[in-house]
């Protein structure tokens, strides 16, 4: 066994020296500076943007949301996403008097700057066509100030809708915004010919088509981490330098499968699969492994009575026999990393302590900060001594 | 590939698992899914064949099996029990359940072998004029009654009807354990809850002392099927039906003693009732805890071990540096688990027994470092339980349940 283990070492050793290059030039390049990004969060009144955004960065449960009052004008937030990243969350009230005074007197206040618009629509809402009047408008105002910004539409509370017809109803009600959306945009444009001239013709293809994405969700299921990672996914600074080293790591200790966990909201930052984990067929595991930690998450604190976004587990390891092996550990400050891998006593544990020497590859997840070149050397050192 | 793989004997051992499917991506899990629907269409199958006429009751495949019967009034939310506890419905997902309008048949193939019946809320089974109900067909192999009262509605009624059919019974069964839930209690405060358990259980023995019916075998439980308590109920209730209990509760009890254990549960993993666990008290929250533990195993067993790998897969884990069939690699055959609270690094133990069961502990602080000995203790019990269940099984019943813990009661029609 101990030949096995020095074995997958060696591995380490040489993926390391593959990946080193890329890491260090992308990695000095953009680490030093916190990314900030200013996110709406629109819809009618009582869709269900404040129940939301407590469950994805509270760590409420779905039925807590029942206590959530109305929001008033704007609910200002900060979220501390990784090291380097943080979510100015704007949780705009959508009651109609305050739709009106974003859309006049705090326009380019509301507007101007943003990196993300997440729209909610009300599935159950029964004025479809008033909602989709001032999507519209909301839509033009965003053009108008932040024509860069991308566009997440969430159709919200499909639990609501039977489970058979819920794939029919979110279709037709996605075309129906995508074609408002391309209208709206499309009379903005219209309105400042000016704007459109001074860009070349080749942009305004992708500007009439724009940056939009829909989903359908509901806080009862996973479809809600689905949603949310993905508008967290184009947001981390650095995806690429994470991704790599993902990679390098997974082919090291030969995972199947490898997720990194933001701490306390629990969506998928970054994700590596071999070819043979591909294969599997729940294409939604992603979201609901979320999902389910965060529930446990949620026991957990009720079984401790600590409170609910407070650290609550900090190892896990399950062995099912001849399938598969998976743990899931606290990796960084900021991150929980779940590995699923083939069985095998020796494999798994050579694996974890892999994991643990990683470590330092991951650091800058925690904070601006630049990997030192001796880090990374540091781990083909560690796991021998 | 998959050519290859048919062909391969290797691929035997993963085939229980099931085959490889290609789904769609939906948002509720397509398990789930599929689970509503299979269940939905027995439940249809079952509502169109006369359920009223009871089986044969010298069927063999229902002898020796003992019997669960939900009675109760109508909307007190018997079949809403009976999908949570027994077909993993989600608890919000009930509201669209058909009021049941047959006798609605069940069997759950587990450890133990149940049948579930489930009575239509509308149909007195004493006094039907229409129709004559086999009373021995019912009750003769019953295992308990189980009663459901709405507390959130005037229970007046379902008391006197639940006093009536104790009546009934107690001169031909008087045997039969009597259960009743008192349902729906989530919405309503502690205090008022004990009231009402309070007002139910004198209303019940004054009537039963007055027609001169002395301790009747009556039990009272306070359930929701909105948190763990419905499955609390079941599991005292099934606890009563076990050969030999009292020996599976000195095994865990010496477990604990052992392996300074805070408390040991015996789990049946594909309802979570738990069938045995130490003399330490009662403990709600330990229960819920190791409960949504065994969640959270199915569900990852689900997403990952529930597909068949290929093997080139296989045959590189058996490959040069390791040399060994995966067999030899694995300590063990069944789910092994362990999880490290943040809070007092209080672990979490899961050790599966067989298809059925699973020992889920919560050890004391500290303890993840003697996680060796441990297991090898835990070792030992398990076998001690293999081999308990071994003697007390009915022998001629063979189970044939598809699929690994992930498995569903299987509905038979």
């Amino acid at each position: 066994m101990a030949s096995c283990v020095t074995d997958v070492l060696d591995t380490v050793a040489t993926a390391d020296d593959s990946f080193d290059p890329i890491a260090a030039s992308a990695a000095q390049a953009q680490l030093k500076k916190v990314k900030k990004q200013k996110v709406l969060l629109m819809g009618k009144s009582g869709s269900g943007k404040s129940s939301m955004r407590s469950i994805i960065f509270s760590n409420y449960l779905a039925r807590d949301t029942r206590r959530l009052g109305a929001t008033i004008d704007i609910d200002l937030s900060h979220v501390k996403f990784l090291g380097n990243l943080t979510l100015n969350l704007w949780d705009c009230g959508g009651q109609e008097a305050f739709m009106e005074n974003y859309l006049s007197q705090q326009r380019a206040h509301v507007f101007s700057n943003v990196g993300v618009l997440i729209y909610v629509f009300d599935i159950e809402s029964r004025d479809v066509e008033r909602d989709l009047a001032t999507y519209v408008n909301i839509i033009s105002a965003l053009v108008q100030y932040s024509r860069e910004a991308k566009i997440f539409v969430l159709i919200h509370k499909m639990d609501l809708i039977q489970p058979m017809t819920r794939e029919d109803v979110f279709e037709h009600r996605a075309v129906l915004v995508r074609r408002k959306t391309s209208e709206a945009v499309a009379i903005v444009h219209k309105q400042t010919p000016s704007a459109i001239n001074a860009t070349s013709a080749t942009s305004t293809l992708p500007d009439s088509a724009p940056n939009l994405q829909l989903f359908a969700t509901s806080i009862w299921d996973q479809s809600l981490y689905k949603a949310w990672a993905s508008i967290i996914h184009d947001l981390v600074p650095n995806l690429s330098v994470i991704e790599t080293q993902l990679a390098s790591l997974g082919l090291a200790i030969d995972a199947d499968e490898i997720l990194l966990f933001e701490r306390t909201s629990f969506l998928v930052v970054s994700k590596w699969t071999s070819r043979e984990g591909e294969r599997n067929p729940y294409g939604d595991r992603f979201e609901r492994m979320s999902n389910i930690l965060k529930s446990w998450k949620h026991t957990c604190s009720k079984y401790t009575g600590t409170p609910r976004n407070a650290e609550q587990f900090s190892d896990f390891e399950y062995k099912m026999g001849t399938t598969f092996s998976m743990f899931a550990t606290k990796f960084t400050t900021n991150t929980y990393i779940l590995v699923c891998m083939p069985p095998g006593e020796a494999r798994f544990n050579s694996a974890k302590l892999n994991v643990a020497a990683a470590r330092p590859w991951f650091k800058f997840l925690d904070g601006p900060v630049v990997p030192a070149q001796t880090a990374v050397a540091a781990v083909v050192g560690t796991p021998e001594s | 590939m998959s050519s290859a793989s048919v062909q391969d004997g290797h691929v035997a051992a993963d085939t229980t698992s099931g085959p490889l499917r290609p789904r769609p991506i939906r948002f509720i899990s397509p398990a789930a899914l599929n689970l509503h629907r299979v269940y939905e269409q027995n439940r249809q199958r079952l509502q169109k064949k006369d359920g009223a006429k009871v089986p044969d009751p010298t069927a063999p495949q229902t002898k020796g099996r003992p019997r669960l019967l939900l009675m109760g009034q109508r909307r007190s939310g018997k079949s809403s029990i009976s999908s949570v506890v027994f077909h993993k419905l989600p608890p919000s997902e009930t509201l669209f359940l058909e009021s049941t309008a047959r006798i609605q048949k069940d069997s759950l193939n587990s450890f133990m072998e149940f049948q579930v019946w489930d009575f239509p809320g509308q149909i007195d089974i004493f006094d039907n004029p229409n129709f004559t109900f086999d009373m021995d067909a019912i009750f003769g192999e019953i295992g308990a009654l189980i009663w459901v009262i709405d507390a959130q509605d005037d229970y007046l009624e379902a008391v006197a009807r639940l006093n009536a059919t104790i009546l009934h019974l107690h001169r031909s069964y008087p045997h039969i354990n009597i259960e009743v839930f008192i349902h729906k209690v989530d919405g309503l405060s502690d205090d008022y809850r004990l009231d009402i358990q309070r007002d139910v259980t004198i209303r019940i023995q004054d009537e039963l002392s007055d027609q001169g019916v002395e301790n009747a075998p009556v039990n009272f439980h306070l359930t929701s099927i909105y948190n763990h308590s419905i499955f609390e109920a079941f599991s005292k209730v099934i606890q009563k039906l076990i050969p030999r209990l009292g020996q599976l509760e000195a095994m865990l009890t010496n477990l604990c003693r052992t392996c300074r254990f805070e408390k040991a549960y015996l789990f049946d993993v594909n309802t979570k009732i738990y069938i045995a666990t130490d003399n330490t008290p009662e403990d709600m929250a330990s229960y819920e805890i190791c409960s949504d533990y065994v969640d959270v195993i199915i569900d990852f067993t689900e997403v990952y071990g529930s597909w068949p790998r290929s093997d080139q897969w296989r045959e590189r884990l058996e490959a040069e540096p390791w040399a060994q069939p995966l067999e030899d690699q694995v300590a063990c055959e069944w789910a092994e688990s362990g999880m490290v609270l943040a809070d007092a690094r209080r672990p979490i133990m899961l050790r599966e027994v067989d298809r059925f069961l699973a020992l889920v502990a919560i050890m004391k602080e500290g303890s993840y470092d003697k996680m060796p000995q441990i297991n090898m203790n835990v070792d030992v019990v398990v076998k001690g339980l293999i081999e308990f269940f071994e003697i007390t099984k009915p022998k001629e019943v063979v189970g044939t349940p598809q699929g690994g813990v992930v498995s569903p009661g299987l509905v038979q029609g």
